[in-house]
């Protein structure tokens, strides 16, 4: 018999070196699952979200029934969404990634919806003028003067989605949260920090990246700022 | 198909819906804690906001504030709360969780609302001679309510949000009627709690829409 190791994951202290070095390995596969989560909700959400933006401002009726739709979405609680989702999806990636969409769609459409309001109809007329069709006009004009604000609603999804990820537990994908599930069941203490603490920093790395694209693709909202 | 009758069948089975882990139980549980946990926010940013937003300082505290709360897992602080010594008492960490997730709309809001109020009637209410007391609490208040009102609201719908998520991490309330349908692979009970945590999560949000319709003209946003 050998004598128990006396560090800090025999201690079960919070913060424990030992445990970043040992599962490297377990940490490394659990955050890509969360990013492969996070990006993928993200990126269907926005394809679904830019026509329902669209349509609702080509259509001033639909506007109201889109945006109920969505705010009923957005009221349900994320481990219902979750579970509502179970007899379609299953016990899979799929439903953590469709109940994520169904979260961002509320926040991007709200947005895009207000930055495409937001655009002047003088510019819109002068764009007319200047013989722009309907879709050069949604694509070069009006689209592009919703970024800003668009952009903002795509780091509130961004952010809210991965955070929401780690409720995926309950169905075995939800990245960091598989850690913080299987870290609560046997008190790991260390597990559980470092997973939650990971989680923060992606949400903080993915939010500074939307920030910097934001300010790459909008070169004249700081244009004539000294 | 069949999945829906299951789920109707577990519904409606009055076996279901009494004892301790019945329906109207962890009902019961789920509105006190969303009520006593609301109470207590409200008690906590409210009069900081208010004084804050009245002397206009930390104003960037009191909006980042939200930010940062939206980018830290609910799932995250409970577990984290469960294994520090808070989670020796019962619903302690679900409690300081909900708590925690509730500030800051609340925080947010109210400080928005006080620093919105137009700028041209809180002098003229200081030409008056009104102290600041009296500015306070019969001039920005009243005009910043629609705003605050509105921060209530987002705090009691997380809050809602939040306590289901407290049954993960061993938590009462309705979300433990879904992670015991978990546990027992039992798709209609995971469906039914769903059913039951979505329809009351809605009917809260549906009961501030009424109370904001009722309530006179000048509490609503908008105006």
């Amino acid at each position: 018999m050998t004598a128990a190791p006396d560090d800090c994951l025999a201690r079960n202290e919070w913060i424990c070196g030992a445990y970043l070095s040992s599962r490297r390995r377990i940490l490394l596969d659990a955050v890509v699952q969360h990013l492969q989560l996070t990006s993928l909700s993200i990126l269907i959400g926005l394809l679904i979200a830019v026509p329902l933006a669209v349509l609702a401002r080509r259509w001033g009726w639909a506007a109201t029934p889109v945006l109920a739709l969505t705010t009923v979405l957005y009221t349900i609680p994320s481990l219902a969404m979750f579970s509502l989702l179970l007899p379609l999806y299953g016990l899979s990636a799929t439903l953590v990634v469709a109940g994520l969409v169904l979260y961002s769609l509320t926040l991007l459409v709200r947005n895009l919806l207000a930055g495409l309001r937001a655009v002047p109809e003088e510019t819109r007329q002068a764009a007319r003028g200047l013989g722009y069709g309907p879709l050069r006009l949604l694509l070069t004009v009006e689209l592009p003067l919703a970024l800003p604000a668009a952009m903002a609603g795509l780091r509130i999804a961004t952010v809210s989605a991965v955070s929401l990820v780690t409720v995926g537990a309950i169905v075995g994908y939800g990245g960091l949260g598989n850690l913080i599930y299987s870290g609560m069941n046997t008190y790991f203490k260390a597990q559980v920090l470092t997973a939650s603490v990971l989680c923060v920093l992606i949400a903080v790395a993915a939010d500074l990246l939307l920030l910097s694209v934001q300010w790459l693709i909008t070169p004249w909202t700081r244009a004539g700022r000294p | 198909m069949s999945t829906l009758t299951a789920t109707w069948n577990w519904l409606a089975d009055p076996a279901h819906w009494s004892g301790d882990d019945g329906v109207w139980h962890r009902l019961f549980q789920h509105l006190a804690l969303t009520a006593v946990c609301l109470l207590s926010s409200c008690l906590i940013a409210l009069p900081v906001a208010l004084v804050l937003g009245h002397l206009g300082r930390g104003g960037a505290l009191a909006v980042n504030i939200s930010n940062a709360g939206r980018a830290v897992p609910t799932f995250a602080v409970l577990v984290l709360l469960l294994l520090t010594p808070v989670g020796n008492w019962g619903e302690g960490p679900t409690v300081v969780a909900l708590v925690l997730f509730a500030v800051p709309p609340l925080l947010t809001n109210a400080y928005v609302g006080m620093r919105e109020v137009d700028r041209g009637v809180v002098q003229a209410a200081r030409g008056m001679g009104m102290t600041g007391r009296q500015l306070m609490f019969h001039v920005e208040l009243p005009l910043s309510l629609p705003m605050l009102l509105n921060g209530v609201r987002i705090a009691a719908v997380q809050l809602v949000a939040t306590a289901t998520i407290a049954a993960l991490a061993g938590g009462g309330g309705l979300g433990r009627i879904i992670t015991a349908g978990f546990n027992l692979a039992s798709t209609p009970q995971v469906v039914a709690g769903a059913l039951i945590v979505a329809v009351f999560a809605l009917v809260v949000e549906g009961l501030f829409e009424i109370a904001e319709r009722l309530g006179p003209a000048w509490t609503r946003p908008g105006r």
